[in-house]
């Protein structure tokens, strides 16, 4: 340890890292090994200005991301903010057991599930069929265009889209509403009735963001060799055949992946959408996990800290869960996953 | 290839995905262009229903009640300063993490990203990132429109990739020889050398910033600290008109459809900044997407 510390103090250091330099350049089987540890304090030191420069960006993970990991533990006791996290009751599995024993339980499961469902059946294939498309467009300045304008929704807040709803779908002056009406369908108001929420929310998304999620697609596409193409036309293959075998398997490992991440957040639904076009009359189906647990433990009166976050657990959990599954499926089914 | 050349098959295929492509565009541009028209048109108009895809009945109704109506100014101002600060704290930290994970040399590099990415996988959630902020006694404070969100590591992600693709080993060798330190080499080398990823950076958090209205609402109760995308949900949602705020004399009995037409404007006001920069700096948003496909 001395003759370490004394190694670091000085320009010692400097000598070394020279003859080592020099050892590893001329390491031979008969010379003998140098100690690992010893390597690596010197490749630490000889970063040392990496480290401190990943200071920050770790003490900002640390006091951000993993401080409120630690304060999660709290879902597993009576939290007391006189006794802090550490000091408060265990109580084991009570909270989960009333979140589940809770009457609303199923349906802000399945309402959750129901949106996810909704925008992975809805949601997810417009951008691949959209990049397919616009792939077919021989028109450049067409493509361009079309591709600027279904990019630009995604820009816009969600509140601004919220409140764009809430004026397009207006039952007596919303431009959508009157819209509908030249076509025989009456004016609904379709922010205030329950069986509109999935539909509404999920269309408003696939509008916002069917262009943006298109761009991935249309990178794979780009890569694609031309002369793959030429050579299948001379083969006599039809548009049809040549988007389906070759167009198809060049997104096919961009598709893999965006799905395993969906998936994977598959409970995540899009809390502040849902959160700001909640209102009392559609109560009964945007309702979601992440909603509730605002209003446990934030809105509420009389907050409850430890329930509210034993929610959001069982719903991280239930995420980590689906995304380790899906990824090591994926794995062994098409070798394309996240790690 | 001349479409009359084409077979059955192919002709039926490219009429269908045309079509669907047009019927897209048009459904993308429709409330658009509906909501541009209905800010420029009279109170009335809206009121009736008549507006559709062209302003009727022209009129800066909307655009002059917005220019007194200071809530929605003071947003601005304050958005706009969290929008610089913060993504200026967002690159800053964005850099620092993403340049030593680039380097191969970095020991315990491994170990970094899986600290680093293990956060984008699981969170301990919005009670206790709340009781955080609140201990932090961060609440009605600027800095907990900053500190909060200080780095994405997706972006961190995307960052050292670029970085390792961009900056060659031989580079750091050479600049090694001379003496030159890590650090000098990252500010000197390598940040000149990585501009669009830098532009990308830059961009996705301001846009983060701009829209950003969740963590406003709930740390943020003080008025004068609110950004505008608070002040936009007061209006736009929850139909809230501030109680200080008199409309033109002219309108005391329409105060109804002037505060739809103002819903209107302040969702052109609001948006434009975002919209106007964004054709031109559309390559770079698409370049960000593209490295964030990438496998790191």
């Amino acid at each position: 340890m001395q003759r370490l510390s004394r190694a670091f103090s000085n320009k010692v250091l400097t000598k070394m890292k020279g003859m080592i330099g020099v050892m590893k350049f001329h390491a031979g089987p008969g010379l003998p090994k140098k100690s690992k540890l010893r390597q690596l304090l010197l490749d630490v030191d000889r970063g040392r200005q990496l480290y401190l420069l990943m200071m920050l960006p770790v003490a900002y993970i640390l006091i951000f991301k993993y401080q409120p990991m630690y304060g999660a533990l709290i879902a597993f006791k009576d939290f007391d903010p006189t006794a802090g996290i550490w000091g408060s009751t265990w109580v084991g599995l009570k909270h989960f057991v009333r979140f589940i024993e809770q009457p609303k339980f199923f349906q802000m499961v399945s309402n959750t599930l129901m949106l996810a469902l909704w925008d992975s059946i809805i949601g997810f294939p417009v951008p691949i069929l959209l990049a397919l498309a616009l792939n077919n467009v021989a028109h450049k300045k067409y493509k361009s265009f079309v591709q600027t304008v279904t990019y630009a929704p995604h820009f816009i807040s969600t509140v601004v889209i919220v409140g764009m709803l809430t004026q397009l779908l207006h039952p007596r002056m919303g431009a959508l509403n009157l819209l509908f009406q030249h076509f025989g369908v009456p004016a609904v108001s379709y922010l205030g009735k329950a069986g509109y929420f999935r539909p509404v929310y999920t269309l408003s998304g696939v509008w916002q963001n069917a262009g943006w999620g298109s761009i991935i697609y249309l990178a794979a596409l780009s890569s694609v060799d031309v002369e793959l193409h030429q050579a299948a036309q001379i083969d006599g293959a039809s548009i049809v055949q040549r988007t389906r075998h070759i167009d198809l398997p060049a997104i096919m490992p961009s598709i893999i992946i965006l799905l395993i991440l969906r998936i994977g957040s598959l409970m995540n639904v899009g809390f502040e959408k849902v959160f700001l076009m909640q209102n009392q009359l559609n109560l009964t189906t945007s309702e979601v996990i992440s909603t509730y647990v605002y209003k446990m433990g934030i809105m509420s009166q009389f907050p409850d800290y430890s329930y509210a976050t034993a929610i959001g657990l069982f719903n991280s959990v239930v995420n980590v869960v689906l995304l380790v599954i899906v990824n090591t499926t994926a794995k062994k089914a098409s070798e394309t996953s996240l790690w | 290839m001349r479409f009359g050349s084409l077979s059955k098959g192919d002709k039926v295929y490219t009429v269908v995905s045309n079509t669907l492509l047009f019927f897209l565009l048009l459904v993308t541009l429709y409330p658009l262009l509906n909501v541009l028209s209905s800010s420029f048109s009279d109170p009335k108009a809206i009121g009736a229903g008549r507006v559709a895809i062209f302003p009727v009945d022209f009129s800066l109704d909307g655009y002059r009640e917005l220019s007194r109506y200071t809530p929605i100014w003071v947003g601005y101002k304050n958005s706009i300063m969290y929008t610089i600060v913060g993504t200026f704290v967002n690159v800053t930290l964005t850099i620092m993490a993403a340049y030593p994970l680039s380097r191969k040399d970095f020991r315990g590099r491994g170990l970094f990203i899986v600290f680093f990415a293990f956060t984008m996988y699981f969170s301990g959630g919005m009670i206790p990132s709340y009781m955080l902020i609140r201990n932090l006694n961060l609440f009605n404070n600027f800095w907990v429109m900053v500190l909060p969100g200080a780095l994405s590591v997706y972006n961190v992600i995307i960052t050292r990739t670029y970085f390792q693709s961009n900056i060659p080993d031989s580079f750091l060798e050479a600049a090694r020889l001379d003496g030159c330190t890590d650090v000098k080499f990252l500010t000197q080398v390598a940040i000149p050398l990585s501009t669009p990823i830098i532009a990308v950076n830059f961009l996705f958090y301001a846009v983060g910033h701009w829209n950003a209205f969740f963590d406003a609402m709930l740390y943020l109760s003080d008025t004068k600290m609110k950004p505008l995308q608070v002040v936009l949900r007061d209006i736009l949602i929850e139909s809230r008109i501030s109680a200080d705020f008199n409309f033109d004399s002219k309108y005391a009995e329409a105060k109804q459809s002037i505060a739809e037409i103002l819903k209107y404007s302040t969702i052109v006001a609001s948006t434009l900044p975002v919209m106007l920069m964004y054709p031109f700096v559309q390559k770079y948003f698409i370049k960000g997407i593209m490295l964030g496909g990438l496998k790191g």
